[in-house]
């Protein structure tokens, strides 16, 4: 038997928030039956489109697969939408007092299913894979190739598993996503996959520290030259309000200002600048 | 809470008689039966009464029996000396629904060079005897057929496919673990070279179990060294566990009619009550001609850990063919063998009886599991939406 803790055996045996919302907001479902487990998430806001105000979930799976869900759901109640994208698989498992290695795949699914239902919610496509394998739904900006077929699983989804959680095994990665928990016949290229990620954790480490003034140069650079042109394209804009350390000010403007998918946006923003100029920025988006 | 344990295919309880047999033999008659003193000699009489006493389950003569620690050390070694007494043959026969313990050999040895044959079955379980006929030729060493399988119950016709392989000049082996103690066994009016069982499924101890070789079988150990077993298996003997399964052996010949009677009527007392009181239900193996003690049922739409932990906080112990419980991430080889649908395979659960199980465990499982499967299909989306 497994060795849970008594936070995931009282999740498990008293789920918190069972159920669906027939008005939900935002409802996201990843998983399936052949995977053995899967989950459907209903989330309801507040007036103003901002706040998780209620949270339920319909589980398909194990103890910690409805651990897991019941956890999720209660730490995303009385969150806004991009707090509750903060959410990852990390703190649902510490939620619950920590989850076998062998059972992180259900943190992730829990964190998927948020996922796809803010992203869903936003407007944001999502794809429409085969129903009998639909891992990956949350991730439609990098959809990648298949490569555990048992699961539908794509080197996309891996390689951000694997960064999120530095993973360094082929059996971590079964763990945390189920890829090659099956026929096992996808190991050698999530192998590849892992040295990938961790080649490019290594080069990232390995740049050189910027200066201060180099790094707020750079920053406006990316905005003027990568980021503004594509919001302007789409009626939007942004204005850079101060650089403080690694952390970018940013407001938006025209048509990105009160957007419902702003908080999107910012996370593009600063995946750009991550790219582009160093690892260690983030964006704030802020309302001067 | 008082344990109601219908996990009998897993492991089995000592039996008190059993336990008591083989107690003397750790701190008073502690000798090594193959020492030439009478303290160690008293030991080796008590360890071929025990060697009597297993053939005699068996149907076979006490020279045909030899111990070993396990059942899958008992598979290891059948396999493995058929290959070595033909070594000019180079093809392996098994079905895709074995035990690990003869499944993984044979796919490990397909990296040795041997070409190996898994034949399938059909929706009930059952042995394709079409696919297997097909598939033997004059290069085949040794086909290695389990004679119930653990999960389902199901049996297969090891007499019927013992005697194919004989006219291809194949060894037959047998993987019998499940099979002694609850069915009749007569070895002597049977084509079968060589047979494995264990302790342990039998109310004797972990580590202990036997390997029947036929007389005249060519065979070649496994294990090298003394000259222990008439030099077939080195290694001084676990004379205590021996002479445990000895006797765990007699008590499971004079049980052998209840087992198939009141056993039996247990076991199909829990199977159509719960398949009255449960819809989308499925039993694995159903048809097909299976042991007394074991049902293998399926509920639709829900996960057979989270069953098995609710049944386990009512202190009720089974078993599951999902894959969460074992730490692999599909549902058993053998339902998938069986092609049982996933809406079934993972939630699976085997209960396995024993002489031990009683008609108020048998009602209290019947109790308590319809509310268990109504629970966890409320929280399931598949659950919701197809019960509808």
């Amino acid at each position: 038997m497994w060795d849970y803790t008594p936070k995931v055996k009282d999740h498990f045996l008293n789920p918190r928030n069972v159920g669906d919302i027939a008005d939900a907001d935002a409802v996201g479902e990843v998983g399936s039956l052949a995977c053995g487990d899967a989950l459907k998430l209903y989330l309801k806001l507040d007036e103003n489109k901002e706040k998780i105000v209620d949270a339920k979930f319909q589980t398909f799976g194990c103890a910690s697969a409805i651990a897991s869900s019941s956890a999720l759901t209660e730490m995303v109640k009385g969150k806004t939408l991009d707090e509750a994208l903060a959410v990852s698989n990390q703190d649902i498992a510490e939620f619950l007092g920590g989850l076998p290695e062998e059972k992180m795949h259900c943190s992730v699914m829990g964190q998927e299913a948020l996922e796809v239902a803010i992203f869903k919610y936003r407007g944001l496509e999502v794809p429409d894979h085969d129903a009998e394998h639909d891992h990956g739904h949350a991730y439609p900006d990098y959809e990648g190739t298949l490569v555990c077929k048992c699961f539908g699983i794509t080197d996309a989804f891996l390689k951000k598993v694997i960064a999120d959680n530095h993973l360094t095994t082929s059996e971590q990665v079964t763990n945390f996503t189920k890829a090659g928990g099956a026929c096992g016949s996808c190991i050698p290229k999530i192998k590849e996959l892992i040295a990938e990620v961790l080649g490019q954790a290594k080069e990232a480490a390995a740049k050189p520290k910027l200066s201060n003034l180099k790094k707020m140069q750079l920053v406006q650079e990316v905005l003027e030259r990568d980021i503004r042109p594509m919001l302007r394209a789409d009626g939007g804009d942004l204005e850079l309000i101060d650089i403080d350390g690694d952390h970018v000010q940013i407001a938006f403007r025209k048509a990105c200002a009160g957007c419902a998918s702003s908080g999107n946006t910012a996370k593009f923003v600063e995946m750009k600048l991550r790219e582009l100029v160093y690892e260690g920025l983030h964006v704030q988006e802020v309302s001067a | 809470m008082k344990e109601i344990y219908l996990d009998n295919n897993a492991t089995t309880k000592v039996d008190e008689a059993v336990f008591e047999e083989m107690k003397p033999y750790f701190c008073e008659l502690y000798g090594n039966p193959s020492s030439m003193h009478y303290f160690g000699g008293q030991v080796q009489s008590k360890v071929t009464e025990a060697r009597k006493r297993v053939a005699d389950l068996l149907g076979a003569s006490p020279g045909e029996i030899i111990f070993t620690a396990c059942g899958t050390e008992s598979d290891n070694t059948a396999i493995r000396s058929a290959l070595e007494v033909l070594p000019d043959r180079r093809h392996i026969i098994t079905s895709r629904v074995e035990h690990p313990a003869v499944l993984t050999q044979c796919r490990n040895l397909t990296a040795k060079g041997y070409r190996v044959t898994e034949i399938g079955v059909d929706g009930a379980g059952r042995l394709d005897m079409d696919e297997y006929r097909k598939a033997i030729d004059d290069d085949t060493a040794i086909v290695s057929f389990m004679w119930a399988n653990n999960e389902t119950g199901v049996i297969f016709p090891v007499e019927e496919a013992a005697a194919i392989a004989k006219k291809n000049g194949a060894q037959f082996h047998t993987d019998a673990v499940q099979a002694v103690g609850k069915i009749p066994i007569n070895m002597a009016d049977s084509k079968i070279d060589m047979l494995s069982l264990s302790g342990h499924k039998l109310h004797a101890p972990k580590g202990i179990g036997a390997l029947y070789v036929r007389k005249g079988t060519p065979f070649r150990p496994l294990m090298v060294g003394g000259h222990q077993e008439k030099s077939r298996r080195a290694g001084t003997e676990n004379a205590a566990a021996i002479i445990a399964l000895g006797k765990a052996c007699q008590l499971a010949g004079e049980f052998m009619e209840a087992e198939n009677t009141t056993v039996k009527a247990k076991c199909e007392r829990l199977e159509n009550a719960l398949m009255a009181a449960i819809p989308h239900a499925r039993i694995n193996g159903g048809g097909a001609e299976r042991l007394p003690n074991t049902t293998s049922i399926a509920f639709e739409f829900v996960e057979g850990e989270a069953i098995l932990l609710l049944l386990s906080e009512l202190g009720v112990c089974a078993s599951s063919g999902s894959a969460c419980t074992s730490g692999s991430l599909e549902p058993s080889h053998v339902l998938r063998a069986m092609g049982v649908p996933f809406t079934c395979a993972h939630g699976s659960i085997r209960f396995s009886l024993s002489r031990y199980t009683t008609d108020a465990e048998i009602d209290a499982v019947i109790k308590e599991m319809p509310p268990i499967i109504a629970r966890l299909r409320q929280m399931s989306p598949f659950g919701r939406e197809f019960l509808k």
